[in-house]
């Protein structure tokens, strides 16, 4: 069995790339492409009478591919399935870093959830707490029970909106400027950033409307998120491009982490930097720029 | 004997002054005597040369047991005329003991693989050979070992005498009834004809076959009438659909995307990337996205190619109309837009085989390459390509212009997945050795960029331009943690097949494969 | 585990193997197909057989037709098929145990 790390709550997510987990030729090596997070998929990709052979392959892909760094994450059945508890079991048991719990509607159903997941660490012996949890809003329900299931357990690592499901329900449809789905991003990144988790947004599926993709994704970084779930690896580049902090920002966030630590150890409080007044507020804003630079291979330097 | 690239070749092969391969260029400067053919006088005018059909031509070029046909393989997998001949002289004529030289077949040609087993066809000489006659050549039924040459090495062994045409066979989408022939025009179009061009100069007699007869004279001509002796109309000579496909369009295989623009990384990296460079691609997936991404960087840094050899498809014609590269010069055409530009769009013209790819020549196209990308079955360690034998160990597949450019160009790429289904394609021995590991410099795949360590040069320009890369030996291991090392495969004493390097030395030699025992 | 009815898992897709397993007289019966016979064909089999003895399976007949499956794809398409002929593959698998 290979040994995968501990997975950490927070750390970049950029791209979560989706894979149906009955595909042996897709989720052998999707690693390579250089997504940050796997999204091996046993739900819509699956078809109802495969779900049982998914799982097989799902557990022989977790315990014998190495997927390095990448983090594996297993996107189970919805709580309205039959196929929910077995899908938590053979997660836990192969190892996967973390759970997208479907069609999430209320602290409860996460919580529904975490039991299992206690259960499932308890039987197999995994540490207990190893295995994360993140969940996807689909209804209006869910989107206005955001910050309840942010803030349902400390295994939650972020949220993210499913865009069709969300859409069917509003009776609207992809607009080019994202208006259909303004006020549920916004509200659910601001229910994620009061709970203090990730947020991340929907798939963009129309592979052949490149510049609506690239239009989405800085919508995206504009309004705050995370990352992007992705359906095709050749949307992992420019999400990577556009999720990148700029030269200047990382000059910038270097200053001021610089002068921080040179001042807080002389005792001062607050100082400037370029004319402008820093404080203790700026330290984490920078301090993730550095770490997303060096993701990026863009800082190579010392201070994170 | 062992040869340069560590395969043992039996002694009872080195004869007439053959020797197993010694490396690059070893044969430059050597001198050889041309061939002649001996052809047959037309001193009286002559209205037309038409004759009714496949078996009067045969009979009045004094077609006879033991002759040495050749045809050439515009027509692809849509060619008729390899088996209309073929049929004509068997079962019309009854004659047996015959060869093929042919250069290349393919799956069109599965019904020639029953004259193999029947012994009335005893030799081929080919560059690919597929399907069922790949089977049966494997499983030993031809009665000499098949010799398998590149495109360049075809005509260097024609013109040496190595191989003597008696009836060379030109299949001719348009000729005039005295045999001038194009490869547009008619109803089976295939553009370009370099392949027939050294045949019909070299042979004894020509025989032309088309399906679209046009008035004299048939200008200009790729194949002309003073080298042809009769010309036969025939219903159809090829499928169409299946000699030049709608349009080669660029993969959208994301893991081809992601090789495809490693390779341009790689390129664009090197000093051979300015203004004016030469390129040549294959069709594969990897290798035509390629172009994609080169263009970018041609744009970036406001450079144009100077010109373009190989098989050609659309997205090469599209650089050549939108003015990005300055000349393209063709021996084949794999697309419809390819055939369509050929002598249409300014810049775009034929080129026969030997000036092609022919090392024994003063001056081919190849030799003056600047970059090459290309697949591969298999890669070993050695950098040592197969691009003909399976898996396992059966004849599928075609040198083609692999080894010419390869050995030419100042820089040949490699791309390749590391791993197709369950098979290794970077191993640590191949099956056969098509192209010498000394002419191949950088290999890219999906998990990784290798550079040959006999070009410490390009490892430079690779590691100034911060592209990664690691050695072939962590590709071949990466690639059997994923799939299981392989069982060696079983041979029989056999040779089946003799593989000669583009300068005639023999590179490797192909088993009778053992079935395999449960 | 017994077999007790035919079942069949698996795909002909590239990379994948379709397995079909029925009941059978004494021993197992295993016959194979592959696209890589001459060079995996050995340890194809060696994978099928450890998987159905861990699973203890003793008497059955399986039929292989495999188009390139790595082995952690085989073993997962032998112990589909097997849970299924035992109407036992929705919920419950031993993951780690029998299964690993």
């Amino acid at each position: 069995m290979i040994p995968r790390p501990k997975p950490e709550r927070f750390r970049l997510r950029r791209t979560m790339m989706f894979m149906n987990a009955q595909k042996p030729g897709l989720i052998k090596d999707a690693y390579i492409y250089g997504c940050d997070s796997i999204m091996l998929d046993l739900e819509d990709a699956v078809a109802e009478n495969q779900k049982d052979a998914a799982r097989f392959s799902l557990y022989h892909a977790l315990t014998t591919i190495d997927y390095g760094d990448t983090e594996v994450i297993v996107r189970i059945n919805g709580l309205d399935t039959p196929h929910w508890q077995e899908d938590i079991r053979v997660c836990v048991a192969g190892g996967a870093d973390g759970i997208r719990i479907a069609k999430c509607e209320s602290a409860q159903d996460v919580l529904t959830v975490e039991k299992a997941v206690e259960a499932a660490e308890e039987e197999f012996g995994v540490e207990k707490g190893r295995t994360l949890l993140m969940a996807a809003l689909e209804s209006p329900k869910g989107i206005l029970n955001a910050y309840e299931i942010c803030a349902a357990s400390p295994r939650m690592f972020g949220v993210a909106i499913s865009g069709g499901d969300f859409r069917k329900c509003m009776q609207t449809t992809p607009q080019p400027d994202g208006v259909d789905l303004l006020v549920a991003r916004g509200q659910m990144l601001i229910a994620a950033r009061a709970a203090g988790v990730q947020c991340f947004d929907t798939v963009f599926t129309n592979l052949d409307d490149q510049a609506g993709f690239e239009a989405e994704v800085r919508q995206n970084k504009a309004m705050g998120f995370d990352g992007k779930s992705l359906i095709n690896p050749k949307q992992i580049r420019y999400v990577h491009q556009v999720f990148a902090p700029t030269q200047k920002e990382i000059v910038q966030a270097e200053k001021i982490v610089r002068a921080y630590r040179e001042q807080s150890a002389a005792g001062v409080g607050v100082f400037t930097v370029d004319g402008k007044m820093i404080d203790i507020a700026f330290i984490p804003g920078a301090e993730r720029t550095l770490r997303l630079a060096r993701a990026c291979g863009l800082y190579e330097g010392d201070l994170v | 004997m062992k040869n340069a690239v560590g395969r043992e070749i039996p002694d009872y092969l080195l004869t007439g002054g053959k020797e197993v391969y010694q490396g690059k260029n070893y044969m430059d400067g050597k001198y050889i005597q041309k061939a002649s053919p001996r052809t047959r006088r037309y001193e009286k005018p002559q209205e037309s040369k038409l004759v009714d059909s496949i078996k009067a031509a045969l009979e009045q070029c004094g077609a006879k047991d033991g002759m040495t046909f050749s045809f050439h393989h515009h027509l692809r997998d849509g060619d008729y005329v390899v088996n209309m001949v073929m049929a004509a002289a068997i079962e019309e004529l009854g004659l047996k003991d015959l060869t093929i030289a042919a250069t290349s077949l393919g799956n069109a040609h599965d019904p020639i693989a029953d004259y193999i087993e029947q012994g009335k066809v005893i030799g081929i000489q080919t560059s690919g050979i597929r399907g069922r006659m790949g089977e049966v050549v494997s499983a030993g039924k031809l009665k000499t070992p098949a010799i398998i040459r590149s495109h360049g090495g075809r005509p260097r062994a024609i013109e040496a005498g190595e191989v003597h045409i008696d009836i060379a066979f030109v299949a001719a989408p348009t000729s005039d009834c005295v045999g001038n022939c194009r490869g547009i025009g008619g109803k089976s179009n295939c553009g370009s004809m370099g392949y027939a061009m050294t045949d019909a100069k070299y042979a004894d007699h020509v025989v032309v076959v088309t399906d679209c007869l046009v008035d004299f004279p048939n200008m200009p001509a790729s194949v002309e009438a003073i080298d042809v002796d009769a010309v036969v109309v025939v219903d159809s000579i090829g499928n169409p659909k299946k000699i030049a496909s709608a349009a080669a369009r660029i993969s959208q295989n994301p893991r081809d995307l992601m090789m495809a623009e490693d390779v341009a990384r790689v390129i664009a990296s090197t000093p051979y990337f300015k203004d004016g460079f030469s390129f040549q691609t294959g069709v594969g997936g990897p290798s035509l996205a390629a172009n994609l991404f080169l263009e970018r960087y041609m744009d970036q840094r406001n450079i144009k190619m100077g010109w373009a050899i190989g098989g050609i498809c659309g997205p090469m014609v599209e650089l050549l109309k939108k003015g990005k590269v300055g000349k393209v010069i063709d021996v084949q055409d794999f697309d419809l837009d390819a055939v369509n530009s050929i002598n249409q769009t300014p810049g775009h013209y034929e080129m026969s085989a030997s000036q092609y790819a022919n090392p024994a020549n003063k001056g081919a196209f190849v030799n003056k390459l600047d970059f090459v990308v290309l697949a591969a079955l298999e890669i070993d360690t050695g950098f040592n390509v197969n691009v003909l034998t399976g898996s396992d160990g059966v004849l599928r597949g075609a040198p083609g212009g692999h080894p010419d450019t390869a050995a030419g160009s100042k820089v040949c790429i490699i791309v390749t997945p590391l791993t197709r289904g369950r098979m290794a394609t970077v191993c640590e021995h191949v099956v056969t050795v098509t192209t010498p590991g000394d002419c191949v410099d950088v290999l890219v795949t999906d998990y990784g960029i290798a550079v040959n360590p006999l070009r410490p040069d390009l490892i430079e320009c690779l590691d100034k331009a911060g592209i990664p890369h690691v050695t072939i030996e962590s590709l071949k291991e990466k690639a059997y943690s994923l799939v299981g090392r392989p069982d060696d495969l079983q041979w029989e004493d056999q040779v089946v097949a003799v593989l000669e390097a583009r300068d005639g030395t023999i590179l490797d030699v192909v088993k009778k494969i053992k079935p395999y025992q449960g | 585990m017994e077999i007790l009815k035919p079942a069949v898992a698996g795909t002909l897709e590239s990379s994948d193997a379709q397995v079909t397993v029925e009941p059978g007289g004494e021993g197992i019966e295993l016959s194979l197909q592959s696209s890589v016979m001459n060079q995996y064909g050995r340890q194809i089999r060696q994978t099928v057989l450890d998987t159905l003895a861990r699973l203890e399976v003793r008497d059955a007949k399986i039929t292989v037709v495999d188009k390139g499956a790595l082995d952690c794809t085989l073993k997962a398409r032998v112990e589909c098929a097997v849970f299924r002929s035992c109407g036992a593959s929705a919920s419950g698998i031993p993951w780690g145990g029998a299964v690993r």
